[in-house]
């Protein structure tokens, strides 16, 4: 009876059942702590107003509540901003301290370009030089200034990007002259001196520029708006620096969605603020994008042909078995060794040498001798490309004999049967293998931190200037920025929930792009499978 | 052995001459010498491993594929040894054409699959590729089934349409043997009737040579057959003969299904 019990298997069934559920449970939990976390970041909460039994108030959103931890009684965490002004913009409080709470009517919150949110009452405008006539302590005439301002700081940025671009063009003619002075080229060269000359012209047109800008910006800081606080401050704060302005506790559901909405397009569209604990997430999303993007241009090719040499063309033997438990264990060293071989090999190597040969003007300050987002892209496709060559092996392998064959006897030659019919029928195991790539790569930091991430990067690797794409620059990601905000920032409260929406962005990044490829291989799969009888 | 036969045999398109194969150190076909008759059909037949499938692959050289084999005498195409140093492979394969056990047909559609042979050899005048496929799919009795979805993939036919349109593919490429490895052993029986029918009407223009498990298919649509048992040739003569009054002990016991 014992005996049949485990002969018959089931206790297998059960414990391999069990393994599974505990594995997707929590891969699960995972995804729900992510999810639920990271969404509900961006929606406008109440402003509470708070009194204290000790007679003092406050004015914040509840954060969460918990547990005392040092004993009896809850406690309830309330983000009450105004950093400038407390110090710390996030406080404890006990719940047996609480007296009352309600949600003032007239309680507006701002979220100012710097010191975080503030929370206060609406006191009066000033507009200054930009608009003399919004003047007063009505209501109306913040969210006017505000709108007057948003078309102000647009201007102001346009007129930065000219900036940037003038002073682009002029780094581009300074290295020039430094390139004409290392090669000695003599003082009255033409060439040399129509460069100097449109230097001389383009600085002329940047100060003026620059001029301007200061003027503009200083004119944009005579607005001000005078708020109180909870417990009768005041503050006057530069309009300027106000980006938004809501008021949650009158707010209709359909206005907190707009808001969401905006918020979240915000995160999509805009650059990180504050030591990146604020603003948007745009830069590293396409650093994050354009990393894998890189990778694959490297490590799907390589892979490919390594495979198909390894399966198609080398002779079985003694060195090919080698070269295969090479090419498994590559998958198993530490990506931080990777890191360091791509800083050894690619950022110092061969980075180092283009720098000696190409720009050697410049030294000693690097140009492809430094991170960037092409070594770090070369270091993970060095990672990924076993991944690559298992998987085109396996499919190469998996075509039947008679495939082969039934090329080789309409006269075709062992490439044209490789070009015509192996790879076609293998492709949709070749795309796993990419994707089983890209998934690696997407959710790797360590190589990253020593080849070419940063923190904040000043401009992306593909702009409006020529040769458009930047393969030298640093980049930012999604994943390091994860640690950066998480365990670097100063701020560890504020900078929490973007953590969450970091991490949140990250899976759907890896998602989507792995969603895309697996939708492209089940249509190559549709044309490739084999017939059945 | 009787190779009395063998030698009436004029004009061969296909010789055999002393042929030993080895896989490895193991001989897998014993100093067989045999001709194949031009525009007839010559069945092979044998029990399994009796090496018959080896020395059909021996016609188009494709158990070259295989590593470590080792062929010593002779296989004249038209007189001219196939072996000899300097034979073009791509050449031979285009003139002796293979239809496999296992249907076969590429992922491609059934057009595709049909100037498969044309376009690696880099013909691309569309008029004649067009024309091709309709001669060769009506030749391989195809045409009438699929000439409204020529583009479809060829995956979407049946098994025994799937054989037919590998011997239409096989045709395209104007062969002057086709070479069969058991081509009915994945098919239903009226697929097979289907098939033993085309093989009849295709000896009027190709040589063919079939290899076949099926004593009765070899009966019905062979004009000669080749006995072989363990790697060595014992008997080969016109299909009426062997069958109904076999010369060695070997040959009539295997036919009458003493062993096999």
């Amino acid at each position: 009876m014992k005996r049949a019990f485990w002969r018959i298997g089931e206790p297998m069934v059960w414990l391999s059942g069990t393994a599974l559920s505990v594995t997707l449970l929590i891969a699960l939990v995972l995804l729900v702590v992510i999810v639920s976390n990271g969404l509900g970041v961006f929606w406008p909460s109440n402003l509470v107003e708070v009194r204290l039994n000790d007679g003092s108030v406050l004015l914040g959103e509840m954060v969460r509540s918990e547990a005392r931890p040092e004993g009896a009684g809850e406690r309830v965490q309330y983000k009450i901003g105004n950093r400038q002004l407390n110090g710390l913009d996030f406080r404890w409080v006990n719940l047996d301290d609480i007296a009352l709470t309600r949600l003032p009517a007239d309680a507006v919150a701002l979220e100012r370009s710097e010191y975080g949110n503030f929370y206060g009452f609406f006191k009066e405008v000033d507009g200054g030089e930009i608009a003399p006539e919004l003047q007063g302590t009505e209501r109306s005439l913040l969210e006017r200034l505000l709108a007057k301002m948003e078309d102000e700081r647009a201007a102001l940025i346009k007129q930065s990007e000219h900036l940037n671009d003038v002073s682009y063009a002029m780094e581009e003619l300074r290295l020039k002259r430094v390139r004409y002075d290392y090669e000695v080229v003599a003082a009255d060269d033409p060439q040399r001196l129509a460069v100097e000359k449109k230097e001389g012209a383009l600085k002329e047109r940047f100060h003026q520029l620059l001029e301007e800008q200061n003027r503009l910006s200083q004119v944009l800081q005579s607005a001000t708006v005078t708020m109180t606080t909870i417990d009768g401050r005041e503050k006057t704060l530069i309009a300027a620096d106000v980006l938004r302005t809501w008021q949650p506790n009158i707010m209709t559901v359909g206005e907190k969605t707009l808001f969401y909405l905006g918020k979240l397009w915000e995160l999509f569209s805009a650059e990180p603020r504050e030591s990146n604990t604020e603003g948007g997430l745009f830069p590293a999303i396409f650093g994050t994008v354009m990393l894998i993007f890189v990778m694959s241009l490297f490590s799907f090719p390589f892979g490919v042909i390594a495979a198909v040499y390894l399966r198609e063309y080398a002779k079985e033997g003694t060195v090919v078995r080698l070269v295969r438990i090479a090419v498994n264990n590559l998958a198993g060293i530490p990506s931080i060794v990777y890191g360091i071989f791509g800083l050894g090999f690619f950022v110092y190597g061969v980075g180092g040498a283009i720098d000696r040969i190409f720009y050697p003007e410049l030294l000693p300050n690097p140009t492809f001798g430094t991170g960037g987002i092409l070594w770090a892209s070369l270091t993970l496709a060095l990672l990924t490309v076993p991944v690559v060559i298992v998987a085109t092996e396996e499919a190469l392998s998996a075509i039947p004999r008679e495939m082969r064959e039934g090329s080789y006897a309409l006269g075709a030659t062992k490439f044209q049967t490789l070009i015509k019919v192996l790879l076609p029928m293998a492709s949709p195991g070749i795309m796993t293998g990419l994707i089983l790539a890209m998934a690696r790569a997407a959710g790797e930091v360590a190589p990253l931190m020593i080849t070419g991430v940063v923190k904040l990067a000043p401009v992306l690797p593909i702009d409006g200037n020529f040769p458009f794409v930047h393969l030298d620059r640093k980049f930012m990601h999604l994943g390091f920025h994860i640690f950066d905000i998480g365990f670097q920032s100063p701020n560890i409260e504020a900078a929490k929930p973007m953590v969450f929406v970091t991490t949140l962005l990250l899976v759907l990044i890896v998602l989507v792009m792995s969603g895309t490829a697996i939708a492209l291989r089940n249509r190559m799969k549709k044309r490739y499978t084999f017939g059945v009888f | 052995m009787s190779t009395d036969l063998t030698q009436t045999i004029v004009d061969p398109v296909l010789e055999v001459a002393n042929l030993d194969f080895y896989y490895g150190e193991s001989q897998s076909l014993f100093d067989v010498s045999l001709r194949f008759p031009r525009k007839q059909v010559t069945a092979l037949i044998g029990p399994s491993g009796c090496g018959k499938s080896t020395l059909l692959r021996c016609f188009n050289r494709m158990n070259d594929l295989i590593d470590n084999i080792r062929v010593d005498g002779e296989v004249l195409l038209n007189g001219a040894n196939i072996y000899a140093r300097g034979t073009d492979v791509i050449e031979l394969r285009r003139q002796v054409g293979m239809v496999f056990q296992k249907s076969n047909p590429f992922p491609k559609s059934i057009y595709e699959n049909v100037i498969y042979g044309l376009r690696i050899a880099g013909v691309k005048d569309k008029a004649l590729l067009d024309e091709t496929v309709e001669k060769s799919l009506k030749g391989a009795a195809l045409w009438d089934e699929v000439k409204d979805r020529l583009q479809q993939s060829a995956l979407g036919l049946s098994g025994g349409q799937q054989q037919r349109l590998c011997i239409a593919r096989a045709i395209a490429v104007n062969p002057e043997v086709i070479l069969m490895d058991e081509p009915c052993s994945a098919l239903d029986p009226k697929s097979t009737a289907r098939v033993e029918e085309l093989i009849g009407e295709l000896r009027q223009d190709y040589t063919i040579i079939i290899v076949t498990h099926n004593m009765q298919q070899a009966a019905r649509v062979s004009d000669y057959t080749a006995f072989l048992y363990e790697g060595v040739l014992i008997e080969f003569g016109a299909t009426s003969k062997l069958f109904m009054k076999p010369q060695h002990r070997q040959t009539e016991d295997y036919i009458t299904g003493r062993f096999g």
